[in-house]
């Protein structure tokens, strides 16, 4: 346990016993009609809203002392974000954390799905900016509220109809919206759509907390997830169409990095456990063999294992 | 190279020590005590504590201090600071008739009961810089030493009974003139501690105002007097003072004082010329704010008069000032600093994802284009 923890400075995962209540309860009523938002009294937490008040208010409130917790910011454990929060709950919960998937009974992610297949028991909490599918379609809360009551989902199918009309295709490569069990339509989030179907028939919890917009929602383990599409434009995803530099994965959501000023780009996988365990499988990518890259790729990593094993 | 586009633990370690050091500026210049802000800096205290909800001028200065007088940083300090606090007890309503009034104003009557205090006010100061005070010189004044008005809980704890000092408002009901505010004993929705869920009623939006940004409360309020839904606003009263805030004890079966705190309270008087469903007669907007803030004090009353166009039968004109929902959903900055300076986190995952479906919007444009010709 961490000093602050012991010290009794801060609640266990800082929240106090009756906020996390009403989160558990929130939470509870999110997993009985998957795909509803429940309003939440989401509370002002040290780091500003937008940076994932609302995930850490749901890990803080799925927090227990047994926990091994993973953060992920656009698929990577050492973004600095997902350092922050990684370090708030060290501090605060006293928790051991852990950076690989298969080991981690809770992950906070925003914008990505892990690549490796999650198991039942793990909890997957995802950070949301806007929980609203329809809310650029409709800016009042007021109304939404009233077309989700109703299934009054017209307006979307409109606009992605528009989308063909005016592309040949749908114009949404992220946030890409799903019907959940029939009945909700739901924003999964930032997720790029390429992640989409691992929402469907999941064996992990997935929660999702929106913090500014006081928003909690969820899909329970195997809940039945489709992306909305028509008959004769089925929904498709997408990705880089390269191979990992560094590990030669085929299959995995790639970044795309910048080299040089000349136009010289290398893809990585954005999961960098799921890269990182390839590596050490004996898996090379195009640039895997560069000692450089790989060294400083590993580096990178510094400071965090550390810590990570100071917090047990 | 790739190491540049991922952060980490020690980019942020060095990131808040270097922070720190700009925060204290040049080791050389004396650094700012508390009290020092707490005084010398009040209306900022004060702004801090009224949209950070919470009355504690030490703490409004410290995160002063700490913000590096980014006074939204300050509230923001104070608003995750006040999160954790236990919620003891509810104050009884303050009774601001009671208040030993610093400033008394009204714009509405030339002479009144309890008569016109202009208290310490920028009102009639030319605004010309005052070199002296750059020379740490006394600063040029013709005024005579302020006397505190003896008070039996003012800041001096001396002197005797204050008068009350009866509302402007209460004239203008007893002729029937302004509409009845009928007493209300319904308990308030308490914002903090459920979610913003709409319509909401007249003491929630007031609740919202009141820690809403100055900012956007004044430009709102100065929307609705250049004509995107007109308010007519006089300022009826202005009156700014110390309140007792009282508790009642349960075991006791009376009331007890607690403390008290320096408030602002607006109301104006609005020209109302009849609905379908009310007579013409004046209307009221009120502001009630923690601390001297006049200025948020007189634009919550306007916005709040406005947002009211329902409850008294006017058509709603589309202004933003009466659209309860973009004025609620939008006058928080501790919310709208966070999503706005958001944007800076990654996004590449998502930047990666539009990239891919405009090279592939472009590739097809393109092969139709060449098929064209």
């Amino acid at each position: 346990m961490s000093d602050d923890t012991q010290s009794g400075a801060y609640t266990f995962a800082y929240l106090d016993e009756q906020t996390k209540r009403m989160i558990r309860r929130a939470i509870l009523k999110a997993l009985a009609i998957p795909g509803y938002q429940v309003p939440f009294a989401s509370r002002e937490m040290p780091m500003p809203y937008g940076w994932g008040t609302g995930g850490v208010q749901v890990t803080a409130a799925c927090l227990t002392p047994e926990d091994r917790l993973k953060v992920i910011d656009q698929g990577a454990d050492d973004t600095t974000n997902a350092v922050s929060i990684r370090r708030f709950f060290q501090r605060t919960a006293g928790v051991a954390t852990t950076e690989a998937t298969m080991d981690a009974t809770i992950i906070q992610t925003r914008h990505r799905i892990p690549e490796t297949p999650l198991t039942e028991g793990q909890i997957l909490v995802y950070q949301v900016p806007i929980p609203e599918p329809l809310r650029f379609l409709e800016p009042r809360e007021t109304e939404t509220r009233k077309m989700h009551e109703l299934e009054e989902y017209g307006l979307m199918h409109v606009k992605l109809y528009e989308d063909i009309a005016r592309h040949g295709q749908i114009a949404t490569s992220y946030a890409y919206p799903v019907k959940v069990e029939g009945h909700y339509v739901m924003d999964p989030s930032p997720i790029p759509k390429f992640d989409n179907p691992k929402l469907s028939g999941n064996p992990a919890t997935q929660l999702f907390g929106a913090g500014r917009e006081q928003r909690i929602y969820a899909l329970p383990p195997w809940t039945d997830v489709v992306s909305l599409d028509f008959d004769d434009h089925p929904f498709e995803t997408s990705k880089a169409p390269h191979d990992c530099d560094l590990c030669g994965a085929k299959d995995s959501y790639l970044d795309e990095v910048i080299t040089d000023d000349e136009g010289g780009r290398m893809f990585v996988c954005s999961d960098t456990d799921f890269c990182a365990g390839r590596r050490a499988e004996g898996h090379e990518g195009r640039l895997g063999g560069d000692q450089k890259s790989s060294k400083t790729f590993a580096n990178s990593f510094e400071g965090i294992w550390p810590a990570t094993a100071g917090a047990r | 190279m790739y190491v540049a586009v991922k952060g980490g633990e020690r980019a942020i370690d060095n990131a808040h020590a270097w922070l720190a050091e700009e925060r204290r500026g040049d080791p050389a210049v004396p650094e700012l005590g508390i009290a020092q802000i707490r005084e010398q800096m009040a209306l900022a205290v004060n702004r801090v504590m009224a949209e950070g909800s919470l009355y504690d001028p030490d703490l409004a200065a410290l995160a002063i201090k700490q913000a590096r007088g980014d006074l939204i940083e300050a509230v923001f300090l104070i608003r995750a600071y006040r999160t954790t606090l236990p919620r003891l007890a509810a104050s009884n309503p303050v009774d601001t008739g009671a208040m030993a009034v610093d400033r008394r104003i009204s714009a509405t009557f030339k002479d009144l009961p309890g008569g016109q205090v202009l208290g310490p006010t920028f009102d009639y100061t030319h605004r010309l810089l005052d070199f002296t005070l750059m020379a740490d010189g006394a600063p040029l004044t013709d005024a005579v030493p302020h006397t505190p008005v003896p008070s039996p809980r003012g800041r001096d704890g001396r002197g005797g009974e204050t008068p009350r000092v009866p509302h402007v408002m209460g004239f203008l009901n007893r002729d029937g003139l302004i509409e009845t505010a009928l007493p209300d004993d319904t308990p308030p929705p308490d914002l903090t501690r459920e979610p913003l869920e709409l319509p909401a009623d007249r003491a929630l939006r007031l609740q919202a105002l009141t820690r809403g940004d100055e900012g956007f409360v004044l430009s709102l309020a100065y929307s609705t007097q250049r004509g995107y839904g007109r308010t007519h606003a006089f300022v009826g009263e202005l009156r700014i003072g110390i309140v007792a805030v009282e508790v009642d004890i349960p075991e006791l079966g009376f009331a007890v004082e607690i403390g008290e705190i320096e408030l602002t309270e607006c109301e104006t008087v609005n020209q109302f010329r009849g609905s379908r469903t009310e007579p013409p007669q004046f209307t009221r907007g009120y502001g009630l704010v923690m601390g001297q803030s006049e200025r948020k004090a007189i634009a919550m009353s306007l916005v709040d008069r406005s947002l009211r166009w329902q409850e008294l039968g006017e058509d709603f004109t589309g202004a933003p000032a009466q659209d309860e929902e973009f004025v609620l959903m939008h006058c928080d900055n501790i919310q709208a600093t966070g999503f706005l300076e958001h944007i800076k986190l990654p996004h590449y995952v998502d930047f990666q994802a539009e990239l891919e479906l405009v090279r592939k919007l472009r590739a097809e444009a393109q092969a139709m284009q060449e098929a064209a010709e």
